[in-house]
């Protein structure tokens, strides 16, 4: 039996070890906020943090969570929308939206590390992660205006 | 459906702006707009109190539910269209409900495909909103005792000025909905009253799309349902000759297999066939899938090697082919010799990849499927599922939720009727879960292409005589197994159209047959035939010692509107009178982009460049000017993008600069690495690894949209930023490096300094 808590709330799970994270989260949990793309870690569409970092929910069996402190995109905005969803929305970023969840867990992750990103530190944060309707520029911009919003 | 007919571009104008509020008669109305009853699986509007057509509902409270027909991939299109019925009613947007619609022939055409939706459906939706309107101005006046044209809307509410009346449109509602709905008189707003057309308005979905709230076909949960993935023949037409799923079944959380039929040819939107695995969870249903051991029987496609088949493409190209387009006399002019100049242009099979992967959930009950699923084209769903299962379509209900990116890949169903299959054959609501491997094995490809370029030139440098080639195998081989040449619908594309002012001008097509199945992708034949086109023409300035914008207005030519006698040209289902082929306009977004790019005024090569390249796609004309960055090693960086656009009257600008923002990253995608490659029939690309798509420190790091203020009616912005940026790209790099791109991807090309 592996404990875990995700967004807060104790879980035990009892399935197939080997699971990834991802599947456990959205068709057990019913946490469809995190998305599946590519399912080897190549998209990040399935973004989540563990213990504040960023993570690839597609390719993390379950054995390896035992204890973790899993966190969603569902419990970002549980107390408000986080400055990064506001500057999201205000530079009208999503297109599609697919992969948003995604960007925005690692946009938030990328800004614990590097409060005041430069262009060079956003290329390297967020280059795991695609959008295929190519949002990018926008992603850029919103992560700078989180960076100072949040000064 | 084609609202807007047999009226010229500048006589819609006139309409519009000329003669004050336009009145329609009834005859424009298409059957959606009379509709009165209470359909199943009918809508909020079709509920509420005030229903005076499919597309619109007011409750009493003054909720207004507005009805979005056409599918949500990113376009925000579910939001511009009810924007427009929300200002013709004048109401108030925060008050607006949307409601998705299913598939229903009710709404007219919901195949959101072509970039054709507010191009059909803005006078459609204008004329749902304003029939509202004047039916509560109506009510409105009946309750006051004052002639109604004493009356008028304002945000929500009908006032009678000169009494200082108000009724808010939720106490109206009612009184409203005792009226007949009227069928001709219906005042449209000038456009200077337009609140929203014009002005815009941020996605419906925005505060979902940013949460993780928002729901998308790979999201659907229904109650008992399981989970199914398909091994699919890895040849097309391949069919199952043994399964052993013994150690399949052995996984824990597999129930079941199932095995789907193969198509019969041609493939259309059948299920390809293959393997069920049916489990929990999705996870369970992988394991099970790599556990199936199974012998194929890989069919005729067995032999297709797209290495080989690429040379039969050239070898075809270079020769004679169905002419579809000429003027003067080519061929003489040619054959004379003298400045002669020639090139061959090659672009591979391109996958979608849209993020979310095929997904459908679907649940077989009594007779009847009901489905949901992210789909570009929900009538279309119906249709292919009803055929499977053998019942009425109207015993078919599809659900279209929002989709993960479509760029024509999910106007194609036939991962739904696999949902419908497997859930009539389970006998539970089944979810199909293709995997990313799967959806870039088992997509409908664009169209792999060869075009052999000719132009004989004067002193100058400007062709006197120009001939073109291509070659592709068609998408409608994917409805018809004998289909080898281009159809007028796909040769439109920047072919049979190209706009040059050249006096022999001839094009010409060959044949090509499929191996795997061709369909829609953003743009479509346009990617290649642009490609081709500009990248010629900036090769021919080149070699004349021309400046390639100077050169490409030079072929453009005065304006002129082009004449199609003789050529069969849809002109994207629109009518030439309504939308004519201005070059004028051409010529116009190429100035424009010029002068926001500053061509000629800043300094090139040694490893930078700038390009250009204009092409009409979808009625509306876009020049791109992109700047490249080339290192030594090879590396491309690409620093700007300017785009200028004429698509006519423009209803959501923002989200279209956004549509423009993303045809570049798209584009890039194409020329750094889009390719699609098959040996023994099997396509040898599965995932972002072998097949890459742009990511953020590879796309354009600026790309500027200027829109044009136009009076034309409103045209397409979706894909039409694509075509030009791929050969304004390549036409950078020959400045950056000297290099010459005639072959996509870049990646079969070395850039670097020493190669």
């Amino acid at each position: 039996m592996i404990q875990l808590k995700v967004n807060g709330v104790a879980h035990s799970f009892e399935g197939d070890p080997e699971m990834p994270l991802l599947w456990y989260l959205r068709d057990i949990l019913g946490l469809t906020g995190t998305k599946f793309g590519c399912g080897i870690a190549l998209c990040g569409a399935c973004t989540v943090h563990k213990n504040g970092e960023a993570l690839r929910s597609c390719i993390t069996p379950m054995s390896s969570l035992a204890g973790a402190e899993i966190r969603t995109i569902e419990d970002i905005a549980a107390n408000g929308l986080h400055p990064v969803q506001k500057m999201w929305m205000q530079l009208n970023v999503p297109q599609c939206g697919y992969c948003q969840s995604g960007q925005i867990m690692q946009a938030i992750a990328l800004l614990k590390d590097k409060p005041k990103p430069t262009d060079k530190d956003i290329d390297e944060g967020m280059a795991a992660n695609i959008c295929r309707c190519g949002t990018y520029q926008r992603i850029r911009a919103a992560i700078k205006a989180a960076s100072e919003e949040s000064v | 459906m084609s609202p807007i007919t047999n009226v010229s571009r500048r006589g819609f104008l006139k309409g519009l702006v000329g003669a004050g509020a336009l009145v329609l008669g009834a005859y424009y109305l298409p059957k959606a707009l009379r509709h009165h009853g209470f359909p199943p699986g009918g809508t909020d509007a079709d509920r509420a109190t005030l229903h005076p057509n499919a597309f619109v509902g007011i409750d009493t409270d003054g909720t207004v539910y507005i009805v979005a027909h056409r599918s949500e991939m990113g376009t925000v299109i579910r939001t511009t269209l009810p924007m427009v019925v929300a200002d013709e009613l004048d109401a108030d947007w925060k008050r607006i409900k949307i409601d998705q619609a299913i598939g229903d022939p009710r709404y007219g055409d919901q195949n959101t495909d072509g970039s054709h939706s507010v191009r059909s459906f803005f006078d459609v939706m204008r004329r749902a909103g304003a029939t509202a309107r004047s039916m509560l101005i109506l009510a409105a006046a009946q309750e006051w005792g004052v002639p109604p044209a004493e009356c008028q809307t304002d945000m929500h509410t009908v006032a009678h000025p000169s009494t200082g009346r108000r009724l808010s449109y939720g106490e109206l509602a009612s009184a409203a909905s005792k009226l007949p709905v009227p069928s001709s008189g219906i005042r449209l707003k000038t456009p200077d009253q337009w609140r929203y057309i014009g002005k815009g308005m941020t996605s419906y979905d925005l505060t979902g799309l940013c949460t993780g709230r928002a729901i998308y076909g790979e999201d659907v949960r229904v109650d008992v349902m399981v989970y199914a993935s398909i091994e699919h023949p890895p040849v097309l037409g391949g069919k199952v000759k043994s399964v052993d799923d013994g150690e399949a079944l052995k996984v824990a959380g597999v129930h079941q297999t199932v095995p789907i039929d193969p198509f019969k040819p041609p493939p259309a939107f059948q299920p390809l066939g293959g393997i069920a695995v049916i489990a929990d969870n999705t996870w369970a249903a992988f394991q099970g899938r790599k556990k199936l051991k199974i012998e194929w029987d890989n069919g005729p496609n067995a032999t297709y090697d797209s290495e080989q088949y690429k040379k039969e493409l050239q070898t075809t190209a270079r020769k004679p082919g169905k002419v579809v387009r000429n003027e003067g006399d080519a061929e003489s002019v040619l054959s004379k010799g003298g400045s002669v100049f020639e090139a061959d242009y090659y672009v591979p099979l391109l996958a979608h990849a849209s993020m979310e992967p095929m997904v459908a959930t679907a649940e077989f009950k009594d007779g009847k499927l009901t489905a949901w699923a992210p789909t570009q084209n929900p009538q279309a769903a119906q249709a292919i599922i009803a055929q499977e299962l053998g019942i009425a379509k109207e015993n078919v209900i599809c659900h279209v939720t929002l989709l993960g990116g479509g760029f024509g890949r999910k106007s194609k169903p036939d991962y739904v009727a696999e949902a419908a299959v497997l859930s009539k054959k389970v006998g539970r609501p089944v979810k199909v879960v293709w995997t990313r491997e799967d959806d870039i094995k088992f997509d409908y490809f664009n169209a792999v292409a060869a075009m052999n370029m000719k132009a004989a030139v004067d002193p100058r440098g400007k062709p006197t005589a120009w001939l073109q080639r291509s070659v592709f195998p068609p998408i409608t081989s994917t409805f018809d197994i004998n289909a080898v040449y281009g159809d007028p619908g796909h040769l439109q594309q920047g072919w049979t159209d190209v706009p040059y002012d050249i006096p022999n001008l001839r094009v010409e097509n060959g044949p090509a047959p499929a191996h795997v199945r061709i369909g829609w992708l953003r743009s479509v034949a346009n990617i290649y035939h642009a490609f081709a086109v500009q990248t010629f023409t900036d090769e021919l300035a080149h070699r004349a010692g021309r400046d390639p914008l100077e050169y490409l207005l030079e072929l453009i030519g005065q304006p002129r509107t082009l004449n199609f006698s003789g050529v069969d040209y849809p002109n994207y289902g629109a009518d030439l009178r309504t939308y004519p082929w201005e070059t004028g306009r051409l010529r116009q977004v190429t100035e424009i982009v010029a002068e926001k790019s500053d061509w000629g005024k800043r300094k090139f090569g040694k490893g930078s460049g700038i390009g250009i390249a204009a092409h009409r796609s979808f009625l509306t004309y876009v020049a791109a000017a992109v700047e490249v960055e080339v290192s030594d090693q090879g590396d491309i960086k690409i620093p700007r993008v300017d785009y200028a656009v004429d698509a006519g009257l423009v209803a959501n600008p923002e989200v279209t600069r956004a549509q423009f923002e993303g045809a570049a990253v798209f584009g890039t995608s194409v020329a750094r690495s889009g390719e699609i490659t098959a040996k023994n029939g099997v396509i040898e690309q599965s995932n972002f690894d072998t097949y890459p798509v742009a990511r953020i420190n590879e796309a354009p790091y600026q790309t500027n949209v200027y829109l044009v203020d136009s009076d034309a009616p409103p045209a397409g912005v979706g894909e039409p930023g694509v075509p030009p940026f791929i050969p304004a790209l390549c036409n950078a790099i020959f400045v950056a490096t000297g290099k010459r791109i005639r072959e996509l991807p870049l990646s079969r090309t070395s850039l670097g300094k020493n190669s």
